[in-house]
């Protein structure tokens, strides 16, 4: 590592310049990025792991991809995320499971938003997260927005090729790597003297039960045009 | 229709045997479609890009394609090639000058909506009064839109960087369109030596889970609601996400660039590193470039080319490394702005070298004894102009 990290924690500023444009490139391969810098998986997985042991309320952030039961490796993986967030102190688990802004405001402490991210990581203070099973585009959004305006350390443990705006980043992730991560953080963990018994993160509060069989047209928010029209384009009923 | 079976990329543009046909620029592009494992074409005629079209119908004809029509307009095509693609296919489109400039606001969203369509531009004059002959200011358009553009020099050029296109496309961290753009007539309509992969191999499918965003946005029926939701409120947050957003589209289109290295050898091609003078070119202009140099050598002049294969992403450093030393650089282009010109400027640190030039539009073709004009200047050969009788 050179003694100049390129990708830290923030607040990078009003308009961040993209890691890309700083001259980060993704990791090969079997390696994986830390503050900028292609490393080994360990060195990476051992300084993620010492972030999310270390800084104030370390928190998981898991993305559609494994929030739905959509293809035969997604519940081991989600599986493997849960005893991994057990073996955090006081981790807590805020999913982010769709893409699209929340209007008129977010719930900050039920989930997070790829078009705000900051609102859920100032709410609750998160300085150490971990994005999981979200796609590469949102992901990228949400780690460069969380660079510019929070101090929180961002790790990102990616299926595909990895992402250049996490302090640190593996790829290729699927459930075996997420537990020895598991198992670097508790070696980690165990070197700290951090002394925690696993158990499982706290309940999310979670959002009002959502009707799926019986919409409300509340549900459509912005987008209620869509299902009844607005008054004077579609329904003309008389004209002059 | 031969049976295709499905090969590695790697193994289709590294390893797998060549065969070599005398064939013209449209066909070399119907050719790379032919083996890119596409799925939809959707086609709107237009002069000179045509050709390419009615090419690709046949191979839909052929079974090559599951699907093949022709939209209203090219503000349709463009439009029904994003619907298309997010809907998991594999798709390409071509189009010329006016065409393009027709299409242009669907497709300059087409990065920002990750679509990873291919998009063929046979270059046309876009300017009154009419005209379908080769120009190419549309590419100056193009430049801003986010999309990956390479622009092909031949015949050669056109087959591989079409077929590359598809690969690179889809690659999940680019993700965004390739356009392959050559100039028409030129190129389309004219014949050249082409090394083919064999028509019964063809790319894998494309597997739209492998991508950095959902296929489509199926999460509230009966509305179908777009995948990327507007953020158009007056807030600081709405701003903050389409500059991200932004940055993230030319953070890909700068990610390419190692597919770049990969699949086509590099962004740039440098015949005689050494040089004194380089002819920096694109397209159909670098073969002009290619015959300058080759007319320099036989008049003992030091004189080198730098080809630039990619225009976005543009290759900033390798440009400043091949002429880190030269003394004398002549840009010759087919259009009256000049845009690779600027590019190259913006690209050294020492502008004041290069020669805005010469530059021909409007269809007119371009001697090589234009550019020999501008080394003879640079290096301070008085030339006598001679009016032949």
């Amino acid at each position: 590592m050179s003694e100049e990290k390129k990708i830290v924690p923030g607040p990078a500023g009003y308009m961040p310049t993209p890691a890309v444009f700083m001259g980060v490139e993704l990791p090969p391969e079997g390696k994986a990025l830390l503050y900028g810098e292609i490393v080994d998986e360990e060195t990476a997985m051992r300084e993620a792991a010492k972030a999310m042991l270390t800084r104030k309320n370390p928190t998981i952030f898991p993305g559609p991809q494994v929030l739905w039961d959509w293809r035969d490796d997604v519940a081991d993986k989600a599986q493997a995320i849960l005893e991994l967030a057990s073996e955090i102190p006081n981790c807590r688990i805020i999913p982010m499971p769709d893409y699209r802004p929340k209007y008129p405001k977010i719930d900050p402490e039920a989930e997070i938003n790829p078009n705000h991210p900051n609102l859920t990581i100032l709410h609750n203070r998160i300085e150490a997260c971990i994005f999981v099973g979200v796609h590469c585009h949102y992901a990228n959004l949400s780690l460069r927005m969380i660079r510019a305006g929070t101090n929180c350390y961002t790790i990102a443990l990616c299926a595909e090729l990895g992402h250049e705006e996490a302090m640190a980043s593996l790829r290729d992730v699927h459930a075996d790597d997420i537990r020895r991560f598991k198992d670097v953080l508790v070696q980690v963990r165990n070197e700290l003297g951090i002394q925690w018994t696993p158990k499982a993160p706290p309940t999310n509060p979670s959002l009002p039960k959502e009707e799926w069989e019986a919409l409300n047209p509340a549900d459509y928010g912005d987008y209620l045009h869509m299902i009844i029209p607005r008054k004077g384009t579609e329904n003309v009923t008389e004209t002059e | 229709m031969p049976e295709q079976k499905v090969v590695d990329i790697d193994y289709l543009f590294k390893e797998a045997p060549r065969e070599r046909h005398f064939i013209t620029g449209a066909q070399a592009m119907a050719e790379a479609v032919k083996r890119a494992n596409v799925d939809m074409a959707i086609a709107y005629p237009i002069t000179p890009q045509s050709e390419v079209m009615h090419l690709v119908g046949d191979l839909y004809a052929q079974g090559y394609l599951k699907d093949y029509y022709r939209a209203e307009e090219e503000y349709g095509t463009m439009s029904a090639i994003a619907g298309a693609s997010r809907a998991g296919v594999r798709v390409f489109t071509a189009t010329s000058g006016p065409g393009l400039l027709r299409g242009i606001e669907a497709i300059a969203s087409w990065p920002g909506h990750r679509i990873p369509a291919v998009l063929g531009v046979l270059t046309r004059v876009v300017n009154a009064p009419l005209s379908i002959q080769p120009d190419n200011i549309e590419l100056a358009y193009l430049l801003h839109s986010g999309v990956v553009l390479l622009h092909a020099e031949n015949q050669q050029d056109v087959f591989d960087m079409t077929l590359a296109a598809f690969a690179i496309s889809e690659m999940v961290d680019v993700y965004i369109p390739v356009a392959v753009a050559t100039e028409g007539f030129f190129v389309t309509h004219a014949k050249g030596y082409v090394d083919m992969t064999p028509e019964d191999m063809k790319l894998p499918p494309r597997d739209p889970y492998k991508a950095p965003v959902p296929v489509t946005d199926n999460e509230v029926p009966p509305a179908r609601i777009q995948r990327d939701a507007p953020v158009q409120k007056s807030n600081f947050m709405s701003y903050l996400i389409h500059a991200v957003w932004q940055q993230e589209v030319w953070s890909s289109t700068q990610r390419a660039m190692k597919y770049i290295y990969k699949y086509l050898n590099g962004p740039i091609e440098v015949v005689n590193p050494d040089a004194d003078v380089f002819v920096v070119a694109s397209g159909c202009a670098a073969a002009q470039g290619r015959e300058a140099v080759r007319y320099a050598q036989e008049e003992g002049l030091n004189v080198g080319l730098v080809k630039i294969k990619s225009i976005r992403p543009f290759p900033t450093k390798e440009v400043r490394d091949a002429l880190k030393n030269a003394k004398g650089v002549v840009i010759p282009e087919h259009n009256i702005e000049g845009w690779l010109s600027k590019e190259v400027k913006a690209a050294i640190p020492n502008s004041g070298i290069v020669v805005d030039g010469p530059r021909v539009y409007g269809g007119m073709t371009l001697p090589v004894e234009l550019i020999m004009e501008e080394i003879y200047k640079i290096l301070g050969i008085k030339q006598e102009k001679k009016v032949v009788i």
